[in-house]
């Protein structure tokens, strides 16, 4: 398909510019804060692929993420493993619980599958509090091999999570565009009509909740190498889990783009303000703000911009 | 573990249980009868206990400020539930996302607000039955789980006796079941469903204030409360008054043998465990619909 | 040749018995209509044969397969299509897309869809007289356009079996005709098709047999004309 060429090209053209800054730039905070505001392009990227498309809401994004990280720690600390067998894994064990979680809960309301990740948040960070191998609550330190072809660590992940930024993206978008989404978008639509019509809802929304799970353990992997600490609350920090609900809600939910959109926006906004102002003060702006969205643009920044243009309701 | 220590953990466990069933009977009301996805129903019993919290500064007993709060919570119910019907129960497909992730935002900015007046600490009141205990027997136990428990016990009676013997109690009822079939007899569902929500909202005055009476507060307990009150709630079935006071003893004697046994650090996971575990097996609950 | 064959099935809610002891045999290439009064458990029924709901008691076998306890988008896959009593499209989906849903996963299910299905979807809402509102979303339809979307999509599956659940309720006498007329079209192309109705004129004309239901029990079970003169039948409708 034509589209697919135009996306690739841009993606490069992403990665290069990535590439290109951490020789040129040299401000390193730049990246410091680069790579938390692409952090979070797949976090609310992940979050969409089963709360925009199929309907189902994440509460517990903070636990995907942070088991993520404590996973590529373990190895870490266990193997002294390379950065893509921590990735690979975390994914793997991330793309489970999402399963688990569905499995056990895709069945009945929407509401209880969100409760349930409440849940599962709360069982994870009370497990890794527990759990000495990787320091508990106390957290434990990670030292970072020295970056190859880069002049530091941090400008290392900057391009790392460039490509998964732009990896997420492009799975959510070939998603979006094929009949699994389609299918996703009638479920959501009308669970009972949609079934009816002979699309396998549970089997979607599983393969939604999995891939969603997989793919905010990607987003999670580096967080250690990229803090050279880990402790459980910051770790498993609530912020992670408005977050990733409130940008695709502000960006839109419809589109690839609009969690894209709410990620780069908000996680720019959120550097400023943890800043320049308290980080409470920071966590109830984005309270305020989702709120908002949800009662007066429901269809978020994308919607907003479409009506401008002259066309009405998502795609 | 010894019969004695199993034995004093369960009746410790009855009377938290009671407690439980206490601050979960709003959500009851709101989620299990009139099925508003009310996550926002324990940052509003923090709300009550920081309530009772500020009125306790004025020498006001924390049950009486609870008392005092409910028409203050009750109207504020009516008026949440409004502002939700309108946006979020008439419009189309995403609604169910929207209103989640409404109270989601609510919840959240209860508790942004309360860190910005009141600070992270914790929080405590006094009051003459709190600190002491009566001796049973070998076991002492507190006064005010005996109060907490008290009020357990006329927060459901209550609500249960109003919820079959009132023309409105029985609307509430029959609003959860069949809304069409009300409308059709006159009753404007819409204005029921709003009325519920207030009393829920209104419960949450008083159940906050015993979340005070039973221990220190600060404004993120909320987080904790959502497994427990939902877990209480869905174990009871959806809107019985009777299975609220029973999933809330069950959950209750079952923390507290966790904790006996376990310790601390395992105790918050049993509420969300257990509310698995019922999902995975009978989501109906005990005395479901 | 029996294409659906219905026996003993009982469905209760609660303590509320909404079927009971319901048999029911339609052949291949019938129209057979279903009344009853409201609450009677016509519903209910249609949700057993179709997957939305499970029985405590009984079978139901289509076309010789036992499906009493298959998911729904299976029976869908093996020819039973269904349109709801008040209708549910894909709102924020245009009418080709909401077309093209059961048209990708059932009857193109493992092919290479893209234009073909696009010009199928079309072609299946000019049947149904839709045709420039295409590229409209489906939120915005009429009450009427409605129904034929739901009867669009239900073509779009291919059904052997199709299932209308008062797919007139609230038309104009004339709209009633048309949908008649569509219906009748079906019929001929050799679809079995079941019809739960509260027009009597519609099935009197449409259907080659009736069965009343009443407090979740059949009846009555005979061609139009003598369900319509039993005694018993006359009492639920009238009164009595």
């Amino acid at each position: 398909m034509g589209h697919w060429h135009r996306f690739s090209l841009g993606a490069v053209a992403v990665l290069a510019a990535a590439v290109v800054a951490t020789q040129v730039v040299d401000n390193e905070y730049f990246f410091y804060a680069g790579y938390v505001v692409l952090q979070f392009v797949v976090l609310a990227t992940a979050w969409n692929i089963l709360g925009g498309y199929a309907g189902y809401v994440n509460f517990g994004s903070g636990a995907f993420f942070a088991v993520g990280a404590y996973v590529a720690v373990a190895l870490i600390k266990a193997f002294a493993a390379p950065l893509l067998v921590q990735v690979l894994a975390a994914m793997a064990v991330t793309g489970l619980m999402g399963f688990a979680v569905g499995a056990m809960t895709l069945r009945l309301r929407g509401i209880f599958f969100s409760i349930a990740t409440v849940a599962v948040a709360v069982i994870c960070e009370t497990a890794v509090m527990n759990w000495g191998f990787v320091g508990g609550a106390r957290g434990v330190a990670v030292l970072a091999p020295p970056p190859m072809l880069f002049s530091s660590t941090t400008r290392l992940l900057f391009v790392v999570m460039t490509l998964f930024a732009l990896l997420a993206v492009a799975v959510a978008r070939s998603i979006q565009t094929s009949w699994i989404g389609r299918g996703l978008r009638a479920l959501r639509d009308s669970e009972e009509a949609a079934e009816s019509l002979g699309v396998p809802t549970l089997k979607l929304k599983l393969f939604a909740a999995t891939t969603s799970g997989a793919l905010m353990g990607l987003a999670g992997a580096p967080f250690p190498l990229y803090m050279n600490f880990i402790e459980p609350t910051s770790a498993f920090s609530l912020n992670y889990a408005v977050s990733a609900l409130a940008m695709p809600i502000i960006g839109g939910t419809a589109s690839w783009i609009g969690p894209v959109i709410g990620a780069v926006l908000l996680g720019s906004v959120q550097q400023i303000v943890t800043v320049t102002v308290s980080s409470e003060l920071n966590v109830l702006i984005v309270g305020v703000v989702l709120v908002v969205f949800v009662v007066v643009a429901p269809q978020g920044i994308l919607g907003l911009l479409r009506r401008l243009a002259g066309r009405g309701g998502p795609q | 573990m010894p019969l004695e220590l199993l034995v004093e953990a369960i009746l410790a466990g009855v009377l938290l249980g009671g407690f439980y069933a206490a601050v979960s009977v709003g959500l009851s009301v709101a989620f299990g009868l009139i099925d508003v996805p009310h996550i926002a129903h324990p940052a509003f019993l923090v709300l009550g206990a920081f309530g009772a919290y500020l009125l306790g500064g004025y020498g006001i007993d924390p049950l009486l400020a609870g008392v005092l709060l409910t028409p203050v919570f009750f109207l504020a119910g009516l008026a949440l539930y409004r502002f939700y019907h309108a946006v979020f129960e008439r419009r189309g497909s995403d609604a169910g996302l929207r209103g989640l992730a409404f109270f989601f935002g609510v919840a959240f900015i209860v508790e942004v607000a309360l860190i910005l007046a009141f600070g992270v600490d914790q929080r405590m009141v006094e009051a003459p039955y709190i600190g002491r205990s009566i001796a049973l027997g070998e076991m002492r136990v507190p006064i005010r789980m005996l109060v907490a428990f008290g009020v357990a016990l006329l927060l459901t009676g209550g609500l249960a006796v109003y919820l079959s013997r009132t023309f409105t109690g029985r609307a509430i009822k029959a609003v959860a079941q069949d809304q069409t079939a009300l409308a059709l007899m006159g009753a404007d569902p819409v204005r029921i469903k709003q009325w519920a929500f207030g009393i829920a909202t209104g419960t949450c005055a008083l159940s906050g204030a015993l979340l005070i009476i039973i221990g220190p507060v600060e404004p993120g307990l909320g987080r904790l409360y959502i497994g427990r009150t939902f877990c209480v709630v869905v174990l009871a079935g959806l809107g019985s008054m009777p299975g609220t006071l029973t999933a809330g003893v069950i959950l209750g004697v079952a923390e507290s043998v966790v904790l006996t046994s376990l310790g601390a650090s395992w105790a918050p996971a049993v509420a969300f465990g257990l509310l698995l575990l019922v999902l995975a097996v009978r989501p109906t609950g005990l005395f479901g619909r | 040749m029996t294409l659906l064959q219905v026996n003993a099935l009982s469905k209760r809610f609660g303590g509320f018995a909404a079927l009971t002891d319901v048999s029911l045999t339609v052949r291949a290439g019938e129209r057979l209509g279903i009344i009853g009064p409201n609450g009677s458990g016509k519903t209910t029924l249609i949700n057993c044969i179709c997957g939305a709901l499970t029985p405590e008691t009984g079978s139901i076998a289509f076309d010789g397969t036992d499906v009493t306890r298959l998911a729904a988008y299976r029976r869908t896959r093996l020819g039973i299509a269904r349109s709801f009593q008040i209708p549910r499209p894909f709102s924020s989906m245009t009418l080709v897309d909401n077309v093209a849903v059961p048209l990708e996963y059932v009857a193109h299910r493992g092919l290479a869809g893209g234009a073909g299905i696009r010009h199928e979807a079309i072609g299946l809402l000019e049947q149904m007289g839709l045709r420039e509102s295409a590229d409209a979303l489906a939120g915005t339809l009429t009450q009427v356009g409605l129904r034929k979307l739901e009867l669009a999509r239900a073509l779009a599956v291919r059904p052997r079996l199709l299932i209308l659940d008062e797919v007139m309720a609230g038309l104009s006498s004339v709209e009633v005709d048309e949908m008649l007329a569509i219906v009748f079209a079906v019929s001929q192309r050799g679809v079995t098709i079941l019809m739960i109705e509260h027009i009597m004129r519609a099935i009197m004309r449409f259907s080659q047999r009736v069965v009343c239901l009443d407090a979740g029990r059949v009846v009555a079970d005979a061609e139009p004309a003598a369900v319509v003169a039993d005694p018993m039948v006359q009492r639920i409708y009238l009164g009595g």
